[in-house]
């Protein structure tokens, strides 16, 4: 029962972590994009919360009302301050860029609040502790699972989104060829200032969870990237399903590490990521898919 | 009134002058046919027609306004599409995908999903495949109906034959001669002389950028026209 309770919880842990990666791996997919400031804007989303909380009192829930739209607004704005600039630079540019934005992000933030960890579960009541027994042995926690269900829906609206609407198609023609739809009267910069803002709007509520269910620090972005981006690796990267799967993998993986071994939770999260890396390119060697695998990432 | 009227049109790959001072104007209705050997400037003049490529000098007016200066989606809406060299269709898109993107030119007409699939029933049967499982033929005609979806004043053609099989580009061209008789405005580049001839109301030669030959498509004998492509004939016929 032991095991059964492990895996259950890291299925919840994997809504987590596919809701950190969400955003990263949505950019990927759509705009060819590294985000290496991810982790850190997620960071960055959480002190916004913090900030109201803290100074007027807003629960952090009603400070998603404020935080999501100026996440967005953020978004647009990287998007045409730096990321279009840096695009045009070739493939390499918009990696460092978003490096340097990490580093940027992260030291503002640390002259801002310093390095006291903070953490937004006093202003949500119990809900960071609360839970229900499903048996004797296994009791799911109610934010993880509420973590789950949001990974799950906010995975499969932007799929849903992407598929089924106009402007979600738009985004990826332009992702595929953004010369070729301007022809059909697309405005290929608009479209990616769009997906960068959705993109953003998601990182925002990744970076609530984050920070109801645990605590957060200036310089907890890479953290928060490193798992994002196993995650999304995991899954294939660029596809937003396989991210919801690769977060349970690695989720699934760090809960037994840690039931074998007290300190197994990180090293058989990252062996388990390595595993699937090195099997893909083994893989791709032999069935000289190499190129589908490259090409489907580029 | 002239549709489109183009005066000392310069389009440049960096150093490399594709497109030298090319003037020349197109009658609402009319079909032109672009010729010339490969490297002349055609695609390139098409692009900046297009907006997909800049244009360094000169102007173009469509329908009375000047939109040298407007980004492809601009021109997109104002009424021109073009069918690119190559179809640059969106592989891992379904067909009925492909066909809809064209939507975003906000220019409703008779032009729809259900018309294009009656005009290529060929595609209908794979609308929901992927555009880069298609044979030649059927990219060719989503390529041909995404630009019909954006219903277009003006619409460009770049070797639309290229690389069909000649059974493939006569069905091709039975949906054009259609589509031109219903009164279409339409600039086509083909390598086929004599369906180019064929099928237009008037024909342009290009050398090295240059418009080396420029009349009525019944003006011109095949031979006055192969020579002005290869630059043979010496003296600049420039009837019409």
């Amino acid at each position: 029962m032991t095991w059964i309770n492990q895996i259950i919880q890291g299925v919840l842990l994997g809504g987590y972590y596919a809701l950190i990666a969400c955003g990263l791996s949505f950019l990927f997919s759509v705009m060819r994009i590294i985000n290496l400031a991810h982790g850190s804007l997620a960071v960055l989303a959480a002190y916004a919360l913090f900030w109201l909380a803290d100074r007027f009192g807003v629960s952090p829930i009603l400070g998603l009302v404020a935080v999501l739209p100026a996440m967005a607004i953020l978004g647009w704005l990287l998007q045409k301050t730096i990321l279009e600039r840096s695009a045009r630079s070739g493939r390499l540019v918009p990696v460092l860029s978003t490096f340097g934005l990490a580093i940027v992000i992260d030291n503002l933030l640390f002259q801002a609040y310093g390095a006291d960890t903070r953490s937004l579960a006093p202003f949500v009541g119990s809900l960071s502790y609360d839970s229900f027994d499903l048996s004797d042995d296994v009791s799911l926690g109610t934010l993880a699972l509420i973590t789950f269900v949001t990974a799950v829906a906010m995975l499969g609206g932007l799929q849903l989104f992407l598929t089924r609407t106009p402007l979600g198609r738009a985004i990826r023609a332009t992702a595929e060829d953004p010369d070729t739809v301007g022809l059909l009267g697309i405005n290929a910069g608009r479209v990616n200032a769009v997906a960068m803002s959705i993109a953003m709007v998601t990182v925002g509520v990744a970076g609530f969870f984050m920070a109801v269910r645990a605590t957060f620090a200036p310089y907890a972005g890479a953290a928060q990237l490193l798992f994002a981006f196993e995650s999304a690796v995991i899954g294939g990267v660029g596809s937003l399903w396989g991210t919801l799967i690769g977060g349970i993998v690695l989720g699934v993986a760090q809960s037994l590490g840690a039931q074998l071994h007290p300190q197994g939770f990180l090293i058989a999260g990252h062996l388990t990521f390595l595993a699937v890396v090195l099997a893909r390119l083994t893989l791709a060697a032999r069935g000289g898919r190499l190129r589908a695998w490259i090409g489907g990432a580029r | 009134m002239a549709l489109l009227e183009i005066s000392g049109l310069t389009a440049r790959h960096g150093l490399l002058e594709a497109v030298r001072g090319v003037s020349f104007s197109l009658e609402k209705g009319k079909t032109l046919a672009l010729v010339g050997a490969n490297g002349a400037g055609k695609t390139t003049l098409l692009r900046t027609l297009a907006g997909a490529h800049r244009a360094a000098a000169g102007r173009i007016e469509f329908a009375g306004a000047d939109v040298t200066n407007l980004p492809s989606h601009k021109r997109a809406a104002a009424g021109i599409a073009l069918v690119p060299e190559g179809r640059r269709l969106f592989a891992r898109m379904t067909v009925e995908e492909n066909l809809l993107l064209a939507r975003a030119a906000g220019r409703p007409g008779r032009w729809t999903l259900e018309a294009v699939f009656e005009a290529f029933p060929n595609l209908l049967e794979r609308r929901r495949s992927r555009a880069g499982s298609l044979s030649g033929g059927e990219q060719q005609a989503t390529a041909i109906g995404r630009a019909l979806m954006t219903n277009p004043d003006l619409l460009l053609l770049d070797e639309i034959s290229l690389g069909l099989s000649p059974l493939v580009v006569d069905r091709v061209y039975r949906q054009l001669n259609a589509l031109m008789s219903s009164g279409a405005t339409i600039i086509l580049v083909e390598q086929d002389l004599k369906r180019a001839l064929g099928v237009a109301d008037s024909v342009i030669c290009m050398l090295e950028g240059r418009i080396i030959l420029d009349g009525r498509a019944g003006d011109f004998t095949r031979e006055q026209v192969t020579d002005a492509y290869f630059g043979l004939g010496g003296t600049r016929a420039a009837a019409s």
